[in-house]
């Protein structure tokens, strides 16, 4: 029964199986030599970041170097804080503790080498204005001076060169068909595209996504996952997405961060995604299938822990924090009608994710 | 209304006389430098979707100019101190925020009703005043004197000297807050100053149309243009040449009949949109049409 919810919660069976491009991805990253600049400069560097939102820690004790080319999953519950994390790369946030670098500065003063994909963007069905356009506006969209392409004749180099790299862009993500198309006729899953396109036009070192692959269909979801997967190694462009499923982007991923209620892990999916890490990291019995395909699944919720203070500076944190808190979790595990009505609704875990309650008391209204 | 206008049998003599009178040319020329402005805010106000807030900065126009009659100074005075301050104030009292104006409906609610009460304020101060009321409300074009058309030109080329240099950050940051925030566009200073630039632009054509007629030039043929073309370039052309071909069909039909220039710019507006959603419906058409005819000879 628990196994039923848990399952519901984190989701991870709906996914396509690429095995064989996955070894191909990963022979292929092995090999592969970041050609960006003399010497080696990690993309993106956090050591011992938290965040904080209006005075809540969401996160803290990331540790995670992202090197030119690798293909990073930010994984984690609803409201974790994963937009919150992408908005600290940025620079939009700082960083509550720790030391954030992207590609070698402060986060916000390499915006132009940086593609930002952020979450749940559709266009107004009635915004009439070109995907190619939109796209466009990712190239040069910034600079001061009148909105218009150019009208031939003068700066026709320019024009024509800028373009032909919107060309590019949108040719790279398979947008072409519907590049023409005024962009809130456009279905989800084209704009997503097109946003991709919009991302990836200025030739960035670094792509940040922010579920891109919500409201995709499952081949979809597949596809875009793999264009991604091939942009990061043929464009040498780190990619940080931030991912409910980890499913679609596995055969891609080099490293993943797991946010959790407090704390974080990171490592390779191999690492992270298992029983005793994510256990761990979300103080609670955590289960990580693999089945016959290749997938993962996660059973077991990942419910948000409530204790919000005494937290831990490593890259996991919550390790100790099982044996002297075992109330919660055995409390859980022992008592029946908590999990029924856990059951019972089925977004149990959204509810807590919005409702948090203080330490322990769902233990206690068992008792 | 000249009293003694209306057409005869020769429609270029009739032109002809009318090109004679020198408060018909000012108002042509006033109608022109209003024209081009209004298109060319109003094209931003459309994709932004701002339009209920230029309603409101308009309406504003209409206890300015009343304000400034009853004080007994020039009514352009009125409508420009109004309506660029009512833009201020939306612009100050708006929450920073994501999604620009669309959650400000409620604050730009109170702004408009709060400047409709002043103006009936005004209109009962001054009891003689009731036949003005009415050109406030629906326009007027006579009287336009050279004097007003050097200060809508000095306006109206500031506003678009500034609309061509934030034009492109403000189209990005319109279309795609997020990204252009991320990119170091600076989003909430850019749309504070929109709200600026349109709320002069709204005293300007206010003093065409009418405060309530505003959309005439401010939405009508920028929604026009933008019905029939999504190419950004093309559409703010062709909301320029709708804004100024009604402005021009409208002070003619005005001079020639006995109905204000508000209702004719409206009307033709009106029309032009009408037009442009046929030829919408009959592009959709002949693409589905053609979309067809490939399918059933299986190339796609
Ligand atoms: N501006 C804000 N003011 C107050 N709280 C905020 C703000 N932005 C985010 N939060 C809170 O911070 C937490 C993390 O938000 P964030 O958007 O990072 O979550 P997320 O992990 O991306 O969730 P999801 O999977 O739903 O996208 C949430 O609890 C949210 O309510
Ligand atoms: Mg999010």
């Amino acid at each position: 029964m628990e196994t039923m919810t848990a399952v519901d919660a984190v989701d991870a069976v709906n996914a396509v199986n690429t095995d064989s491009e996955a070894a191909a991805a990963l022979l292929d990253g092995a090999s592969r030599v970041c050609n960006a600049g003399n010497e080696p400069v990690a993309v993106v560097e956090l050591r011992g970041a938290s965040a904080s939102v209006a005075g809540r820690t969401l996160w803290g004790g990331v540790d995670l170097t992202v090197e030119c080319g690798e293909f990073v999953a930010v994984l984690g519950p609803n409201g974790v804080g994963k937009s919150t994390l992408v908005k600290v790369l940025l620079g939009v946030l700082p960083a509550a503790t720790g030391e954030v670098r992207v590609l070698g500065h402060r986060p916000g003063t390499a915006g132009a080498q940086i593609g930002y994909l952020p979450q749940r963007r559709s266009f107004d069905a009635s915004l009439r204005i070109r995907g190619i356009d939109v796209v466009r506006l990712g190239l040069d969209g910034d600079r001061w001076g009148i909105p218009l392409p150019g009208t031939g004749r003068f700066g026709g180099a320019k024009r024509r060169e800028a373009e032909a790299r919107v060309r590019e862009a949108i040719e790279l993500v398979g947008a072409s068909a519907y590049a023409h198309r005024a962009i809130g006729e456009c279905s989800g899953g084209e704009q997503q595209r097109l946003l991709i396109a919009q991302a990836l036009v200025r030739k960035p070192r670094l792509l940040v996504l922010d579920e891109p692959l919500d409201s995709l269909d499952l081949p979809n979801q597949a596809s875009v996952a793999a264009l991604i997967g091939r942009i990061s190694r043929s464009e040498d462009v780190a990619v940080v997405m931030v991912a409910h499923d980890v499913n679609p982007i596995l055969p891609y991923l080099d490293r993943v961060v797991y946010l959790a209620d407090g704390g974080a892990a990171s490592g390779t999916p191999e690492e992270v995604i298992t029983t005793e890490t994510l256990s761990k990291l979300f103080r609670t019995p955590v289960e990580v299938l693999r089945a016959s395909d290749g997938r993962l699944v996660v059973v077991g919720g990942p419910e948000a822990p409530v204790m919000h203070s005494d937290r831990h500076a490593g890259a996991l944190v919550g390790g100790d924090r099982r044996a002297t808190d075992g109330r919660v979790t055995d409390g859980r595990a022992a008592d029946g009608r908590a999990m029924d009505r856990r059951v019972a609704d089925g977004r149990a875990m959204d509810r807590r994710a919005t409702d948090r309650r203080p330490a322990g008391s769902e233990a206690d209204d068992a008792r | 209304m000249p009293a003694d206008s209306g057409l005869s049998w020769n429609l270029l003599s009739d032109i002809d006389q009318m090109w004679k009178l020198d408060s018909m040319v000012n108002a042509y020329r006033a109608g022109t430098i209003v024209a081009v402005l209004a298109a060319v805010v109003g094209w931003f106000v459309v994709l932004r979707r701002q339009t209920f807030v230029a309603h409101t900065v308009s309406l504003a126009g209409f206890p300015g100019a009343a304000a400034a009659v009853f004080l007994g100074v020039s009514a352009s005075w009125g409508y420009f101190g109004f309506c660029i301050g009512a833009a201020a104030v939306i612009a100050a009292l708006a929450r920073s925020g994501k999604g620009g104006m669309a959650e400000e409906s409620a604050l730009t609610g109170i702004v408009q009703s709060f400047t409709l009460a002043c103006g009936m304020l005004f209109v009962a101060l001054y009891k003689g005043f009731l036949n003005g009321v009415n050109s406030l409300l629906f326009g007027s074009f006579l009287g336009v004197t050279p004097g007003d058309i050097a200060v809508l030109a000095v306006v109206a080329v500031v506003v678009l000297l500034a609309m061509a240099l934030i034009g492109r950050p403000l189209l990005f940051a319109s279309v795609d807050p997020a990204v252009a925030d991320a990119r170091g566009v600076p989003s909430r200073t850019l749309s504070l100053l929109f709200l600026v630039l349109l709320g002069a632009t709204a005293a300007e054509v206010s003093q065409i149309t009418g405060s309530l007629l505003v959309f005439a030039l401010l939405v009508m043929p920028a929604a026009t243009a933008q019905r029939i073309t999504a190419r950004p370039g093309r559409s703010l052309v062709l909301s320029v040449v709708f804004a100024l071909a009604v402005t021009w069909f409208g002070l003619g039909a005005a001079y020639f009949s006995p109905y204000p220039i508000g209702f004719w710019i409206t009307t033709f507006a009106f029309g032009c949109y009408l037009l442009a959603n046929l030829y919408g419906f009959a592009a959709r058409w002949r693409g589905a049409g053609r979309r067809q005819v490939a399918e059933a000879l299986g190339v796609s």
